[in-house]
């Protein structure tokens, strides 16, 4: 199914970005926004933007979870690493660096990192060892419901889980909201979708009177998503479209959900850049604090000594965009981040400088 | 976020399954598909577990979409 | 938190240490050689290739010729993996390097090995045996060699470098260099075989199908190629795939190069767990292909010759230097274009 030609035509892309052409040729030039790191990866792997209409800017909001990881949780990562526990992590978190170390830098130095594909390796990864096995769990709710699942498990006494889970809906909020923020629209993650359902976007629209379409991955998924919503753009309606139906319900998937509230609960926390984001930090709850690492551990972290130019916050919360940070491509490249935004495969800098942005 | 690829179920095992990836397979776990499974089925890959199964006749419908889209057509 | 207190800020005396992604052959790895090691060794002065140029092997001219000598070390995890090992991959990386210079008739290669104390002698003599295997298919031998023994912990595994050997007529080098626009980019096979099985075997990622390295001696078919037509530029898509190899020729030949997605082979097995693990097939290694450079006119008779040589049954024309962009790979996905960048590290499999 994966890469099925249906998925990827290039005659019906074709017809779909003339479709597109048509209708902002209505609009005017318009500014919508994804908050999906695969959906940055989508258009930027197929060279998506440089077929675009002029006039349709796709800007990319906090939906990278690993950008939006602040600076404190990737310290008290590194300081369990360094403390001597095995930290177990996704390959995107390993490089992100934190106040004064990154992961990789620990276990350049002789920490205990290991790269995990899942968190069902993660635990089987403290079944073999004799120590503490520490895992980092960074994601949205997609990747949260998998770490939900391996803890209503019992994993071995051993395990514990440092989460820097997050759920997005709240973010669109606080973007939309934000009176520096210019959005007509919002292409919506489609994987998130498929545990939430579309009901969280409710709120969105009801708040900012803004459309919000669920979009799939695929790159007619994104170029379809897209269309619907320049057509609601054009035509003021504010509502929720789903246009990924393959895998997104309007109630999403309960198993999922069920576990996913069974584990975690949501309260208020900083998402680098944008500061204080009310409900979108997932906690481990009291049941399950057992394997909870910040209750298991005491956890010293460096002083969040903030003193660079990096603009990663703001670009996050699509105010600017990579070319606006004075620290692209020169002191902050690929081999050199200095913020999450240019470590993160999904990370906006990363993207432009690796793609090109080419139009 | 979320990288989630669509995989073709060949075996199922109590909670997991095994998933053929254009002829790469794999065991994913399958606690929280949301969903019955069945050999034949297709299921959407996220870091190791099946969030969703994907039904064929959706497959249809979204070059459906594709098609009402680019014509400028309602949905249906 | 500024740059300079994250590691290779500056120069070689701040305390900077050399990582794991000096070595993954991307765009880190070119600026820690030309400091270090092209600044210092400079260029050839007898009007052959030196180590400036950065390229697949040395050629050294003479009297009666020229002799093309490359060397390179091998570190890999697991020793023993899926189609192959450490011993098949040095010797068909030295042939291909000889090759990718021109030199498609190997004289002969050394082999110095470095072994972890607590290695059982079974496995070494196994790799060794494979290297041998290799070097026989490649019309070669091991001449000369080195053994060391360090403690456990002291060395990973087993690193085992090789030097090859080869003589071709003056002035027939190949270089990565040597495209012109208008040249057509050719790959041997299916791209990035190699890194995906590697990945997989390594991590432990559980593939039920075997994924297996590509890894092969691929002299020759750039031998048969260059009886086919004229072959103006060569290299091999080891460290960095695909991508790194057109870009290498883009920098090196100061041409822009127009790579069509939809033209490279990839097996589906590989492209299926690359999608999986969140990689690109066309930024991971090969071991077992070559990207060649073919004058416009002669690229479909090289094509298909190559297809009728064993090893080269999917080549495939990917895509063409032009004079636009120099120094930069576009790839023309189907759908838009992008640019198609050396990776800048190693790759890591990715959930998000």
């Amino acid at each position: 199914m994966t890469g099925a030609l249906e998925f990827r035509d290039p005659d019906r892309a074709g017809r779909l970005v003339d479709r597109l052409e048509a209708l902002v040729a209505d609009t005017g030039p318009l500014r919508v926004m994804h908050v999906c790191g695969s959906h940055e990866e989508a258009i930027a792997e197929f060279g998506l933007r440089s077929v675009l209409p002029e006039g349709l800017t796709v800007a990319m909001g906090p939906g990278c979870p690993v950008c939006v990881t602040d600076l404190p949780e990737v310290d008290e990562a590194v300081a369990l690493a360094k403390a001597g526990h095995t930290v177990a992590t996704y390959g995107d978190m390993v490089r992100v660096p934190g106040t004064e170390s990154s992961l990789a830098d620990a276990s350049a130095a002789g920490a205990n990192v290991r790269t995990v594909y899942s968190a069902g390796e993660a635990v089987d990864l403290a079944e073999e060892l004799d120590r503490e096995v520490v895992f980092f769990a960074t994601g949205f709710e997609t990747t949260a419901a998998p770490t939900a699942t391996v803890l209503r498990e019992g994993p071995p006494s051993n395990f514990s889980v440092l989460s820097a889970h997050k759920y997005v809906p709240p973010a669109m909020d606080v973007v939309a909201g934000h009176p520096d923020t210019r959005v007509d629209g919002f292409l919506a993650a489609g994987h998130a979708a498929t545990i939430t359902g579309t009901d969280p976007f409710e709120g969105v629209v009801e708040r900012h009177d803004l459309p919000v379409v669920v979009g799939g991955f695929e790159p007619l998924d994104v170029l379809l998503g897209l269309v619907r919503l320049v057509e609601d753009v054009r035509d003021g309606t504010a509502t929720v479209t789903n246009a990924y139906p393959r895998c997104v319900s309007d109630a999403g998937n309960p198993a999922a959900q069920a576990a996913l509230w069974e584990v975690f609960e949501r309260v208020p926390g900083e998402w680098r850049g944008i500061a204080e984001v009310p409900d979108a930090t997932l906690r481990i709850r009291e049941a399950y604090a057992g394997y909870d690492a910040r209750r298991r551990f005491d956890i010293e972290t460096p002083d969040d000594d903030r003193t660079t130019d990096c603009i990663c916050g703001e670009i996050m919360a699509g105010r600017a965009g990579p070319e606006d940070c004075p620290l692209f491509g020169e002191e902050c490249t690929p081999q050199n981040p200095v913020g999450a935004c240019m470590v993160s495969d999904e990370g906006p800098c990363r993207i432009t400088r690796e793609y090109g942005g080419r139009r | 976020m979320c990288l989630g690829i669509p995989g073709e179920v060949l075996e199922i095992d109590g909670q997991e399954a095994r998933a053929d990836f254009r002829g790469a397979e794999k065991w994913v776990r399958i606690d929280v598909v949301g969903d019955d499974l069945s050999v034949g089925d297709y299921v959407l890959n996220h870091a190791g577990f099946a969030i969703r199964k994907i039904p064929e006749e959706q497959v249809e419908r979204t070059v459906e979409l594709y098609e009402q889209a680019a014509t400028g057509g309602e949905p249906g | 938190m500024t740059a300079s207190d994250l590691d290779t800020g500056g120069g070689a005396d701040d305390g900077e240490v050399v990582t794991a992604a000096h070595g993954a052959g991307t765009d880190r790895t070119r600026e820690l050689l030309d400091r270090v090691v092209a600044d210092r060794f400079g260029d050839a002065p007898d009007g052959g290739v030196g180590l400036a140029a950065m390229d697949d092997g040395a050629v050294i001219p003479d009297a009666t010729g020229a002799t093309v000598v490359t060397t390179d070390s091998h570190v890999v995890t697991p020793v023993e993996f899926p189609g192959g090992d450490i011993g098949r991959l040095a010797a068909c990386g030295t042939v291909n390097d000889l090759a990718a210079m021109g030199a498609t008739d190997p004289v002969a290669l050394t082999s110095a090995v470095v072994i972890e104390a607590g290695m059982p002698v079974a496995t070494v003599d196994r790799v060794l045996e494979s290297m041998a295997a290799a070097c026989e298919a490649a019309g070669c031998t091991v001449r000369s060699g080195d053994t060391k023994v360090m403690g456990s912990g002291e060395v990973d595994g087993l690193v085992l470098t090789t030097t090859g050997v080869g003589r071709i007529e003056r002035g027939t080098q190949l270089t990565a260099g040597g495209l012109s626009p208008g040249d057509r980019l050719l790959v041997t096979g299916p791209v990035g075989d190699h890194g995906i099985a590697l990945l997989a075997a390594r991590e432990g990622f559980d593939f039920e199908t075997p994924l297996e390295s590509d890894v092969r001696p691929v002299n020759g078919l750039v031998a048969a190629a260059r009886e086919a037509g004229t072959v103006t530029a060569a290299t091999d898509p080891t460290r960095g795939g695909l991508a790194n190899a057109v870009n290498e020729m883009a920098t090196a030949g100061g041409v822009g190069v127009r790579v069509d997605r939809r033209s490279v082979p990839v097996d589906d097995a590989t492209a299926g767990a690359a999608e999986v693990l969140g990689l690109d097939p066309l930024t991971v290694a090969c071991e077992g292909r070559m990207v060649l450079a073919v004058e416009e006119s002669d690229a479909t008779a090289v094509r298909n010759r190559l297809r009728a040589e064993p090893g080269g049954e999917r080549t495939a024309i990917v895509g063409r230097a032009v004079a636009d962009h120099p120094g930069d790979v576009v790839l023309d996905t189907g759908l838009g274009e992008r640019y198609l960048t050396v990776p800048s590290g190693e790759q890591r499999p990715r959930i998000c």
